[in-house]
């Protein structure tokens, strides 16, 4: 009991506002898209005016290029999506464009032999066994998921392309191609519809349900997260089971929206997803994330690539874009606190 | 959340039935001793400190009041009950929380998910978050600490060292159904931090709490403490009234000299 009267009580109080503003700063009231995360709406707001204005006479205010800049960044936005919760819960997931080629190659396979609901299970077992090899490899043998995930990336690009000797498939069932990306429901594209279906559930289970805070506190803290109870194992597992599930339904969205099935499918779509979700303001080391950032930056990259595009710049120069690009947002959106 | 707090712990206090007992409690890794035979009991609306050398027991006695380590021999009596505690868990489920020096917060998150962390209230059946009532109860269990944060928003990255330990007592008071254990909680503190931080413990004491202090800073065991527990080799070499007692002679308890 002595001396407890030697702690002055006005102490507090210097310690305390002494550290007020930057906090009060991140407590506004779009909470879940900090100030960070800002720029890509602005990126987009001012990409989308300065094309507008350059390329004018090359049609990139048409009604149908508009539509094919939204089409485009759909089946990125659908991996993205998911590709947040990896990034969030501290992990990464490189394997993602080999399962976009070998579910396609699988779907299109059991489609023809097998018919429209087999190669629509067939194409999504794909994923999931993936993922689940992932997980397991991650959470029981204890390999770290950039290996992990670097040996998968690896199989599935060799299974990929020994489905049919690197041939291509066709993909010729109507059902399948109306469901998958090529057709419309009430006028809008089924394309369009998967990504939005994936993002509403996304945005939910990310922003407003406990898995996105569980997903968030392990990324951050994992020994906090577990010593709190939370099961950072199945929550390590779940992100790249739903990693590998988005990368083969968007395998699935391209079969059916070209209508065949290619090895080379997704193979540049690692960067192109890793981008959209750190320029949309996503942490890459883990403990932040957000869904509507993901989404603004797979419409920025598919803006970006559809503008280069009409510019006339030739397939080798948008990839010396895009680098560029990912350069700029990652040292834009660098954490303020972790580089102080 | 409500006890009786009696406040009456001077002499008459070992009439009551502790919160927390240790009893005859030792462990054994392999053939090592690493804690042979110790008892020990906090009563609530008290603060009990444990003293020690390094190697003299502590850290095992702490990791198996948290449930981390299973005692080779000996029990723990929570209100006089024997319990088992296999797993951290468990622990947490009788009512043991642990604050520890490296605070065990998720940085990138928020007040409110921090102290709610691993038992968010949601609401079923898509388990959705219910932040605003998170946040306003974040609010008044810290006011009631007297812990000043900007607001319970506020990212714990942002937050002062001082404020950040009192998020993490904030959060072992509001889930310590009957004891925070505290392991070194201002080992990573500032002065002034620390002292803000020792002024949120003695609060515990009148909320009526029980509070086990690990600590190695004597003068804060002096500063805080009702009752002192010194440990040596494994065993308690001596249990004194922190008023009847003095930084001198704690020492010589700890360092064995006389």
């Amino acid at each position: 009991m002595a001396g407890r009267s030697e702690v002055s009580p006005d102490v507090g109080t210097e310690v305390t506002t002494g550290v007020l503003s930057p906090s009060a700063r991140s407590g506004w009231s779009l909470g879940r898209l900090d100030p960070r995360g800002a720029i890509v709406y602005v990126s987009l707001g001012l990409l989308f005016v300065v094309f507008s204005i350059l390329l004018r006479n090359q049609g990139f205010l048409s009604q149908n290029n508009l539509f094919n800049i939204v089409l485009q960044a759909a089946t990125i936005a659908v991996m993205a999506c998911a590709y947040v919760f990896v990034l969030a819960a501290g992990e990464i997931d490189l394997s993602i464009g080999s399962t976009v080629a070998l579910s396609a190659m699988v779907t299109a396979a059991a489609l023809q032999s097998h018919g429209l609901l087999f190669g629509i299970l067939a194409g999504l077992g794909t994923g999931l066994a993936v993922g689940a090899v992932n997980a397991a490899l991650v959470t029981v043998a204890g390999i770290p998921s950039f290996l992990a995930t670097l040996a998968t990336l690896s199989i599935g690009q060799g299974l990929a392309r020994s489905i049919n000797n690197l041939q291509t498939l066709d993909v010729s069932s109507n059902a399948y191609d109306t469901i998958f990306g090529s057709g419309a429901v009430a006028g809008v594209s089924t394309l369009f519809i998967w990504m939005v279906l994936v993002a509403a559930v996304a945005w939910v289970a990310f922003h407003s349900a406990r898995l996105g805070a569980h997903v968030r506190a392990t990324g951050d803290n994992r020994k906090a997260a577990a010593a709190v109870g939370i099961r950072v194992r199945r929550i390590r597992a779940s992100v790249l089971i739903f990693s590998s599930l988005a990368a083969a339904l968007a395998g699935m969205l391209y079969a059916g929206r070209i209508q065949s099935a290619s090895y080379t499918l997704g193979e540049t779509d690692l960067l192109t997803v890793i981008a959209a979700v750190i320029i949309g303001g996503t942490s890459l080391s883990g403990g932040r994330g957000t869904i509507p950032g993901a989404l603004a930056g797979s419409v920025l990259l598919a803006m970006l690539n559809n503008g280069l595009i009409l510019a006339g710049l030739s397939v080798a120069q948008q990839s010396v874009a895009l680098g560029i690009i990912i350069v700029l947002a990652v040292i834009l959106g660098r954490d303020r606190q972790a580089s102080s | 959340m409500t006890r009786t707090a009696t406040g009456a712990n001077d002499g008459h206090a070992d009439v009551r039935i502790p919160a927390l007992t240790v009893s005859a409690v030792g462990k054994d890794f392999g053939g090592i001793v690493a804690l042979s035979q110790v008892s020990l009991d906090v009563h609530d609306a008290e603060i009990v400190a444990i003293v020690g050398d390094n190697g003299a027991g502590k850290s095992t006695l702490i990791k198996i009041i948290a449930g981390a380590e299973q005692p080779t021999r000996g029990e723990l009596l929570i209100d006089g009950n024997r319990v088992e505690l296999h797993r951290p868990s468990d622990a947490r489920r009788h009512g043991i929380e642990v604050v520890y020096q490296d605070l065990a917060l998720a940085d990138s998150q928020e007040v409110s998910m921090n102290m709610f962390l691993g038992r968010e209230i949601t609401r079923t059946p898509l388990k959705l978050l219910q932040k605003r009532r998170m946040r306003a109860e974040t609010t008044s269990i810290l006011a009631e600490l007297d812990v000043h944060i900007p607001s319970p928003r506020s990212i714990v990255r942002t937050l002062s060292g001082g404020q950040r330990q009192g998020v993490a007592i904030g959060r072992a008071v509001h889930w310590a159904g009957r004891l925070v254990l505290m392991d070194e909680p201002t080992a990573a503190l500032g002065v002034q931090e620390t002292a803000r931080v020792e002024q949120t413990i003695s609060l515990l004491r009148e909320r009526g709490q029980a509070v086990l202090l690990v600590s190695h800073n004597l003068d804060q065991v002096f500063r805080l403490s009702d009752r002192i527990y010194v440990l040596r080799r494994g065993s308690v070499a001596g249990h004194v009234r922190t008023a009847e007692s003095s930084p001198e002679s704690a020492i010589a308890l700890i360092t064995g000299g006389q």
